[in-house]
């Protein structure tokens, strides 16, 4: 049984020496090529009815990077191994060796990449929680998996996260998703864009557009109006002092 | 072999024929009279009358100087640095004394020769002392261009990613993969020499298609390089390595991060005596205000200045998603 690999690289001629090398590798590790994404983006459409096993990401692709698509890709009932290329990034190497991530450095040797997959093929795809702490940012999109594909929502378009029961429900101006992250984490990656309201919720900044008096309810006393939804939500006494200052500055 | 310089610049005499020069000459020597005039005297409205008089014979004299030294300004250059300074001592204390001569002719105006020749000697070596000064405070930028092309300007990002392009050519296509190995080669070579004061604008042009043509083969179609090149002045002498660390930026900010294609321009012409470079990119804000654009910027608006005084300009714009850097420097050959 040969390995499934897809290749995401914004260079053509570096996904073509990838192609090269597992042809060179053969013996060692049959693969076979499942697909190839110029960009995170098409990764994430491409990959999950690949059946991919191995991704092999560059690390800086336009739109999105392989880091960021190894998150989103997380989320799959059975994500692929990942393997990470760069070309010259310290700060990204000095990450992955922090939380024990395979990366492999351009140009690549076969035998290195033989290693890798062989590593790939034995070991789990790297968790959710070891990526987010090698990413050195936060993400551009959320990401919920519906019926084995990823449909992403861009955190620009965020209005309010809240957390029910098991899940967090991510409000934007169109539609509701459900996530499965805890607020706490979300809270931490966002901290410069949303902002707690309340033990249960997480508002856009930018999306504040004033505040009401509660009437009826003893716990909040005010609610925050938003732009592009009507909820109304309510701000809890503890937090209201922060999230008061917090828009003063805005 | 000769061994290694510690300074490749040794110190050269100003440009006489530098309008930022030249102003720096005339303020420097009417700011030192007006001074010496407000000194001797008793009050503001004396100091006036004083210097007033002082200039109408300060002046002419002031201006004959510049404008000889103008004349021989190239030749100078080429002269040992203290034989040139010599030079220019002796052409100011010649006309010095020529203009005492003049003077003596009209009646009432004749100074003491001895006191014009000490005073003319005092502040040409003043000045001379500045300028050797104003291009030592700026001969570190030129060390720093130095290491920063090595380091940074050519980015080890651009070097491994090349080097990997050639190694998926290698079996592809031998004779491109060798083309695109002599490219890489011929921009490492300019990059490490040592550093030269002067390039001529074909030779920097050349550069410009070297790193283009193996930007080219990594991105493919969606680098789109639009040159308007045909009326570039090709013996224009410009600082080495203006250019090609701006086309670099362009295609790392502009295109680069880009899912589609980015069109570049490179545009370079010559305008009567000067000389206008601009080149463009999609704009992609997040990218453009990084670090790395900045100090490349920084480093060139620096060598600019030393080379060309106030002469030269670099200018950024942004509109209708597209960056826009653009130079303006004067047209000086080799000739002179």
């Amino acid at each position: 049984m040969s390995l499934r690999v897809f290749i995401a690289d914004d260079e053509e001629p570096a996904r073509e020496r990838l192609r090269e090398l597992l042809a060179d590798i053969a013996a060692e590790v049959p693969t076979s090529v499942v697909g190839e994404a110029r960009h995170g983006l098409e990764a994430l459409e491409r990959v999950p009815a690949s059946g991919a096993q191995v991704l092999l990401a560059d690390i800086h692709m336009p739109g999105m990077g392989g880091l960021e698509l190894a998150r989103h890709l997380a989320g799959l009932e059975r994500p692929p191994a990942v393997v990470f290329i760069t070309a010259h990034d310290r700060h990204a190497v000095e990450a992955f060796e922090l939380n024990a991530i395979d990366y492999l450095l351009k140009p690549v040797r076969a035998s290195r990449l033989a290693a890798a997959l062989k590593k790939a093929m034995a070991a789990a795809a790297p968790g959710r929680e070891q990526l987010a702490a090698a990413a050195q940012g936060a993400r551009e999109y959320l990401s919920v998996v519906e019926r084995n594909r990823i449909v992403l929502v861009p955190v620009k378009d965020i209005v309010f996260l809240r957390a029910e029961q098991k899940y967090v429900t991510v409000r934007t101006a169109q539609r509701e998703h459900l996530l499965e992250e805890p607020l706490v984490a979300l809270e931490r990656e966002f901290a410069g864009r949303l902002v707690r309201i309340h033990r249960n919720c997480l508002v856009s900044r930018a999306a504040i557009r004033g505040f009401e008096r509660n009437p009826g309810d003893e716990e909040a006393q005010w609610l925050v109006v938003l732009e592009g939804v009507a909820d109304r939500l309510p701000v809890s006494r503890r937090q209201w002092p922060a999230v008061r200052e917090l828009i003063a500055d805005k | 072999m000769p061994s290694i310089r510690q300074n490749a610049y040794s110190d050269v005499l100003p440009d006489f024929r530098n309008l930022g020069v030249i102003a720096r000459i005339l303020l420097a020597v009417n700011l030192a009279a007006f001074a010496a005039a407000v000194f001797a005297a008793r009050d503001v409205a004396q100091a006036a009358d004083a210097f007033v008089q002082t200039a109408s014979q300060l002046e002419p004299l002031l201006l004959a100087i510049i404008l000889a030294l103008a004349a021989v300004s190239p030749w100078l250059g080429r002269l040992e640095y203290w034989k040139g300074c010599a030079t220019v001592l002796a052409v100011v204390l010649g006309l010095t004394a020529a203009a005492n001569f003049a003077y003596g002719m009209i009646p009432g105006a004749q100074g003491d020769l001895w006191r014009m020749l000490v005073l003319a000697a005092v502040a040409a070596g003043a000045l001379l002392g500045y300028f050797r000064l104003f291009a030592k405070a700026f001969s570190p930028a030129l060390a720093e261009a130095r290491l920063q092309a090595l380091q940074a300007r050519i980015r080890p990002h651009f070097l491994f990613n090349s080097l990997n392009t050639v190694l998926s050519l290698i079996r592809r296509d031998p004779k491109r993969a060798e083309r695109a190995l002599e490219d890489l080669a011929d921009l490492f070579r300019t990059l490490m020499s040592e550093p030269r004061q002067f390039v001529r604008l074909a030779d920097e042009i050349a550069l410009l298609e070297r790193y283009a043509d193996l930007e080219q083969l990594r991105l493919g179609e969606r680098l789109q390089i639009t040159w308007e090149i045909d009326s570039a002045p090709n013996d224009a002498l410009l600082p080495p390595l203006v250019l090609q660390p701006l086309l670099e930026n362009a295609v790392h900010h502009g295109v680069e991060p880009g899912t589609g294609p980015g069109t570049v321009l490179v545009r370079i012409e010559r305008r009567g005596d000067r000389v206008i470079a601009r080149i463009e990119n999609p704009y992609i804000e997040e990218q453009q205000k990084r670090v790395g654009n900045r100090m490349a910027l920084e480093n060139i608006r620096e060598r600019l200045l030393l080379f060309f005084d106030a002469e030269a300009r670099i200018r950024t714009t942004t509109d209708q998603a597209r960056y826009r850097i653009e130079i303006e420097m004067p047209y000086k050959t080799g000739t002179g």
